[in-house]
């Protein structure tokens, strides 16, 4: 139990022993540490940015199939528009063509009567006519009574 | 061991004689082989178990934490750096808790602190007569008469080692104090609180008495603590070897107090380091 000289070797070697852990172990280690914490940092960090971004590119993902939603229901507006002016459009068309059909069938007819009622009106004249010679017992000159007969075939 | 000539008291006397290395004024330089010897050589002398048994530790300690250290990965750690960053962690936390000001000495200090400590208490777990029995006998084969070699395997039982360090820390807080505080800084924390300009004397002496005590306290808490404890396991090796009664409580006492004393040993170390790194603090206190 004597304080001797051994106290101040252990004091000198305390210094060392201090001194070497102070250079030689406690540095990497804590460097290991810090190193260690900024990565588990930084991989939270990219964990949070991952999400983030999924988030984001739901809602963008969201939003496309909107627009895209919006642009079909345009399209088919648009197709049910054009579907109707073509339905109108060919409705009218045929209308027309009726109508313009209608028209040229009246003309004929009209044509045909007129053509029927002149054939008519010439046997008529010619019928007159004969009726007339028989009448008469003569010959009559059809060219030297034609005022006669042609006012006469105008009266039927 | 009690069962040979020895009687108790020589036994006792035995295992708390270190192996003194010294200039004997008649003998010359050599080892005591006696404590009387031991005390005649004076402050000239050296504890040679004592000192091997602490530079042995601390070595170890030092290897094996710069062995991990260099391998150290920012990685996944395994093994042993896993041990190492269990204790630098804990040694860490301590200081940032206690220690408020910036000193990149402070904690490499209280880790080796810690672990020296921690590692020299240890020694209190091995069996008594071990390594002591085992190395007198060693020294019987050069010649020596084996009851006049001395080994004391726990260096924190021995003044000499728990003081180097709590003197050395103190010689830290003195330096910190006058760097940090200047010396008219330092003074005037002495002698002017906490009574003020009036009772200077008187603030003197219990400044000055709560700045010795520091050293002596840290010092003789961990050496009066270990001390107690070598004592306590001697005493119940005395115990054995008279009858079965005897040896059968001999053995379930040294086991209790083996128990009791991993808590003690612990402790003792953690109190150590945390002392250290708060009277620290208190030399950086600025005021």
């Amino acid at each position: 139990m004597n304080i001797n000289l051994t106290l101040l070797v252990q004091m000198i070697a305390f210094g060392v022993f201090v001194a070497f852990c102070m250079k030689y172990v406690w540095p990497p280690i804590m460097k290991a540490l810090e190193e260690r914490t900024a990565k588990i940092a930084e991989g939270l960090a990219a964990a949070e940015r991952g999400k983030e971004e999924q988030e984001l590119g739901e809602q963008r993902a969201l939003e496309v199939m909107k627009e895209a939603k919006g642009n079909a229901a345009d399209i088919v507006s648009q197709a049910q528009k054009r579907y109707n002016e073509i339905l109108d459009e060919a409705k009218r068309d045929a209308t027309a063509e009726a109508e313009r059909i209608r028209t040229a069938a009246h003309a004929e007819i009209e044509q045909e009567t007129n053509r029927a009622r002149e054939e008519l009106r010439e046997r008529m004249a010619q019928l007159a006519v004969a009726a007339a010679e028989k009448i008469l017992q003569k010959e009559v000159d059809a060219n030297a009574h034609k005022d006669l007969v042609e006012s006469f075939a105008k009266q039927i | 061991m009690a069962a040979d000539t020895l009687t108790a008291q020589d036994y006792i006397s035995h295992h708390l004689t270190n192996l003194t290395l010294g200039f004997h004024p008649e003998h010359g330089l050599t080892f005591a082989h006696n404590a009387e010897e031991a005390s005649a050589m004076g402050f000239w002398a050296l504890h040679v178990d004592s000192l091997l048994w602490s530079f042995g530790l601390g070595y170890l300690a030092y290897r094996f934490m710069r062995g991990v250290a260099q391998k150290a990965t920012a990685g996944v750690p395994t093994g042993s750096q896993n041990f190492l960053e269990w204790i630098v962690d804990f040694v860490n936390e301590n200081v940032r808790g206690s220690f408020s000001a910036k000193n990149d000495m402070v904690a490499p200090l209280a880790l080796t602190v810690f672990v020296w400590v921690f590692l020299m208490n240890l020694m209190d777990l091995i069996p008594v007569d071990l390594i002591p029995h085992g190395f007198a006998q060693l020294m019987s084969l050069f010649g020596a008469d084996p009851h006049h070699v001395y080994m004391r395997v726990v260096p924190t039982t021995d003044p000499n080692i728990t003081f180097g360090m709590s003197l050395s820390v103190f010689l830290l807080v003195l330096y910190y104090s006058f760097k940090i505080k200047g010396a008219a800084g330092f003074a005037a924390e002495l002698t002017m609180q906490p009574f003020g300009k009036l009772g200077m004397p008187a603030n003197l002496v219990l400044e000055g008495i709560s700045l010795l005590s520091k050293p002596l306290s840290l010092s003789l808490r961990l050496f009066g603590n270990l001390y107690a404890g070598e004592m306590i396991f001697i005493l119940i090796a005395l115990m054995y070897g008279h009858n079965l009664l005897l040896d059968i409580s001999g053995m379930t006492l040294q086991l209790a107090w083996a128990i009791f004393h991993i808590l003690i040993i612990t402790l003792q170390a953690f109190i150590f380091m945390v002392l250290t790194i708060v009277y620290l603090d208190m030399a950086h206190q600025h005021h």
